[in-house]
């Protein structure tokens, strides 16, 4: 049994169809990507695992649970946290506090206290911070912000929305090594949907490829690296 | 000036109820002005009926009131919470048009007394040249001390960072696993239990409470927030004084006659060089 099962999801925004009926799965400590373009249905996918987006179709299972009509802060409980496209940190909130809420549902004091340090471990950036407004941070230290608050929940699985976006290719580079890294060493789950197919098939063991709303391909990301139409359109190689 | 600071505190108290209520959800709750009508009835039945003295009856309607404030949010704001803002106008309305119907039906139209059952005896002092009462001096204690309280709430509680977070991204706040739901009812409670202190205070200041009470109250308190920048707590408490002071002062030495009119004429000379209020924030769009 996969840690995450999607099973024949579908989304509307009013009667326009985002998702029409996708299905895959997430083993346990498995990175696995999504790629598409724009407008595919990505963040629509990770919002309907989250319980952000109302589903009007197909079941999502965590853990052998049926989540499907679950309020999204019960969701959270069960081990899930999510990384949303555009950082969504709270700008009025200092970095300590950020990092806090990360860890709202969570009473183990002495616990919690250790992930501090791992993720000012992570960052030593946010330990510079602490005290600083996250409005205030540049867009790859929100980046950083946003993950490590993520971590703070200690989840079981983690859901990444376009980390790379907005952000330099070299500080994409440096979160994309953490990314790997927590996958690695942590053994944390990660289920992570880029536009920027380079990164997301060279952190993942599988990708699946979106194309409105429909999944059309998946498979190893190492093999899907050598496919020429994924090299011709979404790589932007020639040969 | 003492009497425009008391005055002050009390639209400090229902100025926080409206800019609390708009801080999470951006709703304007038109209803907030009966809910500190009714909370000051609650508070004389509880005196006049129920023979309760003062320091039992306070915190007993100010319960009362809140979960009224928590019921009315279950009723009229939940299940509209993605209308437009003219449907949830209309619910408002509605809503203070029943408020202040019931009073009539419970209480009658007419002006109730408080003095004789609030088992508080006016005592006056004199300091050199100013004068202040034990209400007074309770009134603006009071007042001082329930901001103090939510001040800490908001800024030093898990609870008070969570409603920020809230009413920062509802949706960002849920994927931090906050129950998005009972911050608003919680927002609801407190917001309607310091217009219910509000209320009492009022009503014994004056002796006096009446269905339509809550109109001017509401809307000047209303005014009090936009003026220190809707959506702002210090904002609401810092506009409150300002409006129960320049009304105090204009009533006192220019006429008595346009005590209304100075309350907003200082919302309309602030609005024009400040449109977010005194200490209000520009609102960033949300996407
Ligand atoms: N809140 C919304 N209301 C209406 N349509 C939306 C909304 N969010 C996304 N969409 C539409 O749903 C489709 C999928 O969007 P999204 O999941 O954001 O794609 P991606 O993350 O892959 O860029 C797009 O056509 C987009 O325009
Ligand atoms: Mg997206």
């Amino acid at each position: 049994m996969a840690l995450l099962e999607i099973k024949d999801l579908q989304v509307k925004y009013g009667v326009i169809p985002a998702l029409k009926g996708i299905s895959f799965e997430v083993e346990l400590g498995e990175a696995v990507a999504i790629i598409g373009a724009n407008g595919a249905g990505k963040t629509t996918t990770l919002h309907a695992i989250s319980g952000i987006a109302d589903k009007c179709g197909g079941q999502v299972f965590f853990n052998g649970e049926d989540i499907t009509k679950m309020p999204a802060h019960k969701i959270v409980s069960r081990g899930i946290s999510q990384v949303q496209e555009g950082r969504g940190v709270f700008p009025n909130l200092s970095v300590a506090e950020n990092l806090s809420l990360g860890a709202y549902l969570r009473n183990d004091k002495a616990e919690i206290a250790k992930d501090y340090e791992f993720v000012y471990e992570v960052f030593p950036r946010l330990l510079e911070r602490q005290k600083q407004m996250a409005g205030t941070l540049s867009g790859g230290e929100q980046q950083m912000l946003a993950i490590g608050r993520s971590l703070m929940a200690r989840p079981k699985l983690l859901l990444l929305d376009e980390p790379s976006m907005g952000l330099s290719p070299l500080i994409t580079e440096n979160i994309f090594k953490t990314i790997k890294k927590l996958n690695k060493e942590r053994q944390m789950t990660i289920l992570v949907v880029e536009q920027n197919a380079q990164m997301a098939l060279w952190v993942s063991h599988r990708t699946y490829i979106m194309e409105t709303g429909n999944i059309v391909y998946g498979g190893a990301s190492k093999e899907l690296k050598n496919q020429d139409f994924i090299r011709k359109s979404y790589l932007g190689q020639k040969d | 000036m003492i009497n425009g600071i008391t005055v002050g505190g009390s639209y400090a108290l229902i100025a926080l109820g409206y800019t609390m209520v708009y801080g999470i959800l951006r709703i304007v709750n038109f209803a907030h002005g009966d809910v500190f009508m009714m909370g000051s009835f609650f508070g004389l039945f509880c005196m006049q009926f129920l023979g309760m003295p003062y320091y039992v009856a306070f915190p007993i309607a100010a319960i009362a009131t809140a979960i009224m404030g928590i019921i009315m949010e279950r009723i009229a704001y939940r299940p509209i919470r993605t209308a437009d803002s003219l449907t949830v106008m209309i619910s408002a309305l509605g809503v203070s048009t029943f408020l202040g119907n019931l009073a009539m039906v419970l209480w009658g139209s007419g002006t109730h007394a408080f003095s004789g059952f609030s088992g508080i005896t006016v005592s006056v002092y004199k300091f050199d040249n100013v004068v202040l009462s034990n209400i007074q001096i309770g009134f603006i204690v009071l007042s001082v001390l329930l901001m103090m309280a939510l001040y800490f709430i908001v800024n030093k509680t898990k609870i008070g960072i969570a409603m920020r977070a809230t009413s920062h991204n509802i949706k960002t706040a849920k994927l931090m696993g906050i129950n998005t739901d009972r911050i608003i009812s919680f927002t609801f409670g407190i917001g309607s239990a310091l217009a219910c202190v509000a209320g009492l205070l009022v009503g014994i200041y004056y002796d006096a409470v009446y269905p339509l009470i809550g109109y001017s109250y509401g809307l000047k308190a209303f005014a009090a927030a936009v003026l220190g920048g809707i959506g702002s707590i210090p904002g609401a408490m810092l506009g409150g004084f300002v409006m129960g002071i320049v009304e105090t002062l204009g009533a006192s030495y220019i006429s008595a006659g346009y005590r209304d009119a100075f309350a907003f004429a200082i919302l309309i000379i602030v609005l024009i060089f400040r449109p977010a209020g005194i200490l209000g924030k520009k609102e960033i769009d949300k996407v």
